[in-house]
């Protein structure tokens, strides 16, 4: 049974499980948006980054796109402000708030 | 019919035969008494190039098992084998296994557990791990851990099951014991056992594959009950390789062996090498006209309660054999599923639990006559008396025994 | 099963008991018997008194028990006589074979009243003989076959060639001492 990941959901019966449990693809956590976890979120300053891409490899979840070696803007829908990037930044090109 | 082959060997050689014919991707391993020698008997075909399995000796059996998971996750066959303390030890993997639906067959001879430290043989270990979600079959003999393990793989490996599999011998009792055994060609062996095609594994890849995955409160329960459905699906599976092994060897198995039932007013539910012993008992009864039986439970998990009921329905008096104690101070595993499978018969027969045979006590044709007496007691007087007793312990109580 | 005869096997940890008790399981399975060959296991200590048993019938058997009424027992090592009771248990009409260069008479004060047959075989003097060392359970196995006719002692005799030819293939000198062992302890037990 090949069922995809985004067709297991939390009103499937039993038998539209997969037998173990088993995941038949990769990267399936893009389906979780864990970006409404948030109370504190970053948000980036363009002008101010030297694009060091320091901050992307210490985000927890792979939540800054790097495209042709340079980041954008942060993947929201999984971010969950947990403000590291914010500490890393050497240039204060990131800020850390509540959530309004 | 294909001609087996006359042979003399252990239980533990006669699974490590099986095994050799079989040729499994992985055997992973750590060795414990006395199931040592299968292993130990396997290494030497590794050695001799009669198979080639990787041959992975870890540092424990938590990790031998870990290892099988990883291997038949990764779509091979992968098996081990191990015994009392070292099958304690797995089992946290042992639930791991079997809810990950990976069908790894594990030889258990079994042995008791501590304390006080024994080697010998019960089944403390086995019955330990009934509810870890194995399927687990039980041998009287060699031959029968011989035809048991030949079956186990494809049981196990049942699409709509895709469990694992335990398949139990006694320790030293079969395990050590030499005796007459009918083995099968190799071919035939292979071609029965047949080549393992699971549908989705780890080193498919253009399949990508997660094993294994944290099971949030909204989903553990219906895993729980897929694993429940599976573990039914086992008894057909169970029925459907049996009849193919019939027709392509000649020997009958089902759930449990049925002894001079037919009429039996009393009768013993029993397991393992003590079945043996009090089939000659029952032999012996039989000639005095007694009306005595007995059920040989060869299937534990998944237990054939219905199919139980159906056939102790008639009697009037069942002692139930339970050789681990369960420490539940009303019986041992065996009463307590026997009785749960008798509760919606119209006539219960009166049952007792049998405690027996711990750290291998010796259970003989003698003692075997004595719960046969105490049976037909119950049937004159219509007195069950004590439902839960020990047999075979020095005991300053006298009317225990 | 009236034709299953029943052998106990007394000896200590290290000396072969429970090898005489298989080859002797092996001698009558190649007759085309059914056998049982099973040691009583515990603690695996050198020179520890042991236990091992046969079981030999032209039916399977089904019983799993240990032996407590033997046809037959051999005493691998005389020193046991008394600190083990080698004759519990044992037929009246059966025998108990001991490995001794005594005679039978100098030994029956230690076997607790026993009344059947007593014999004895010299299976250490056999072994040095014909092997240089100390192996007695090669003879005491022709021995026990001699004295119980659980196996015919001529094909007996004629499956152990084939037997050691077979084990020892790379070492043909110690067939044919091994034979000579079986032979001799064949003419050799006495009661």
């Amino acid at each position: 049974m090949y069922r995809k990941a985004e067709d297991i959901l939390e009103t499937s019966p039993w038998q539209e499980l997969t037998t173990g449990c088993e995941i038949y693809e990769g990267g399936t956590s893009r389906l979780v948006k864990t970006g409404e976890w948030r109370s504190m979120i970053p948000s980036w300053d363009e002008s101010k980054c030297k694009q060091c891409l320091l901050c992307t490899p210490f985000c927890p979840d792979s939540s800054i796109p790097v495209t042709d070696g340079k980041r954008s803007d942060f993947d929201f829908d999984h971010c969950k402000g947990c403000g590291i990037c914010y500490k890393v930044c050497p240039f204060g090109a990131i800020d850390w708030k509540e959530v309004e | 019919m294909i001609m087996s082959k006359r042979d003399r060997l252990s239980g533990n050689e006669a699974i490590a035969t099986a095994m050799r014919q079989i040729n499994p991707d992985v055997f992973a391993m750590f060795p414990i008494t006395p199931s040592t020698e299968i292993p130990q008997y396997f290494a030497q075909y590794v050695a001799d190039g009669k198979v080639d399995t990787e041959f992975i000796c870890v540092e424990s059996e938590h990790s031998s098992l870990s290892a099988c998971i990883g291997a038949e996750a990764a779509g091979c066959r992968a098996i081990s084998a191990t015994s009392s303390a070292g099958l304690a030890y797995m089992s946290e993997v042992l639930y791991v296994a079997a809810s990950c639906r990976l069908p790894i067959v594990l030889a258990v001879a079994c042995r008791a557990l501590t304390g006080p430290i024994n080697i010998n043989h019960d089944y403390s270990d086995s019955m330990s791990v009934r509810d870890s979600g194995f399927i687990q079959i039980y041998a009287e003999n060699n031959q029968e851990a011989y035809d048991n393990y030949l079956q186990a793989h494809r049981i196990g490996e049942t699409p709509d099951v895709r469990l694992p599999v335990m398949i139990c011998e006694d320790g030293f009792i079969t395990s050590h014991a030499l005796e007459n055994i009918e083995l099968e060609d190799d071919d035939a062996v292979k071609a029965f056992v047949g080549e393992y095609k699971p549908e989705n594994y780890l080193l498919k890849h253009e399949n990508p594959l997660a094993v294994g995955p944290y099971g949030t409160s909204p989903f553990y329960m219906e895993a729980r009950v897929a694993q429940a459905e599976a573990m039914k699906n086992a008894k057909r599976a169970i029925l459907d390789v049996a009849a193919d092994f019939e027709k392509t060897f000649g020997r009958k198995y089902g759930f449990f062996e049925e002894y001079k039932m037919e009429d039996a007013e009393r009768a013993l539910v029993i397991m393992g090498s003590s079945a043996g012993t009090a089939k000659a008992a029952v032999d012996e009864l039989r000639e005095n006209g007694e009306k005595v039986g007995l059920i040989k439970i060869r299937v534990f998990r998944p237990f054939p309660g219905e199919e139980l009921a159906e056939a102790l329905k008639n009697c009037k008096a069942v002692a139930v054999m339970d050789k681990s104690e369960g420490f539940s101070s009303m019986g041992g595993p065996l009463f307590a599923e026997t009785a749960s499978a008798c509760v919606n018969l119209e006539n219960i027969p009166k049952m007792i639990d049998i405690v027996y045979g711990l750290g291998g006590r010796d259970f003989t044709v003698d003692h075997t006559k004595r719960v046969f007496a105490r049976l037909e007691k119950i049937v004159k007087t219509g007195e069950t008396g004590p439902v839960y007793s020990h047999f075979g312990q020095r005991d300053l109580r006298e009317e225990v025994q | 099963m009236s034709d299953m005869i029943e052998i106990r096997w007394h000896g200590r940890g290290g000396q072969g008991a429970k090898t005489a008790s298989l080859l002797l399981a092996d001698a009558a399975f190649m007759a085309g018997q059914y056998v049982q060959s099973f040691p009583e296991y515990g603690p695996e200590r050198s020179g520890a008194p042991i236990t091992a048993y046969n079981r030999i019938s032209s039916e399977r058997c089904s019983i799993h028990s240990n032996i407590y009424y033997p046809d037959y027992v051999a005493v691998v090592d005389e020193t046991l006589l008394e600190s083990v009771d080698v004759t519990s248990g044992l037929k009246e009409d059966g025998a108990i074979i001991i490995n001794s260069e005594k005679d039978p008479k100098e030994l029956r004060p230690y076997l607790n009243g026993y009344k059947g047959r007593v014999f004895t075989i010299a299976a250490g003097h056999i072994s040095r003989k014909h092997l240089g060392a100390y192996f007695p359970n090669t003879p005491m196995l022709a021995a026990v076959v001699a004295v119980s006719k659980c196996v015919d002692p001529e094909e007996f005799l004629k499956n152990m060639r084939e037997s050691y030819s077979h084990k020892f293939a790379n070492k043909p000198q110690v067939v044919e001492g091994n034979l000579k062992c079986l032979a001799d302890a064949m003419k050799e037990v006495r009661e």
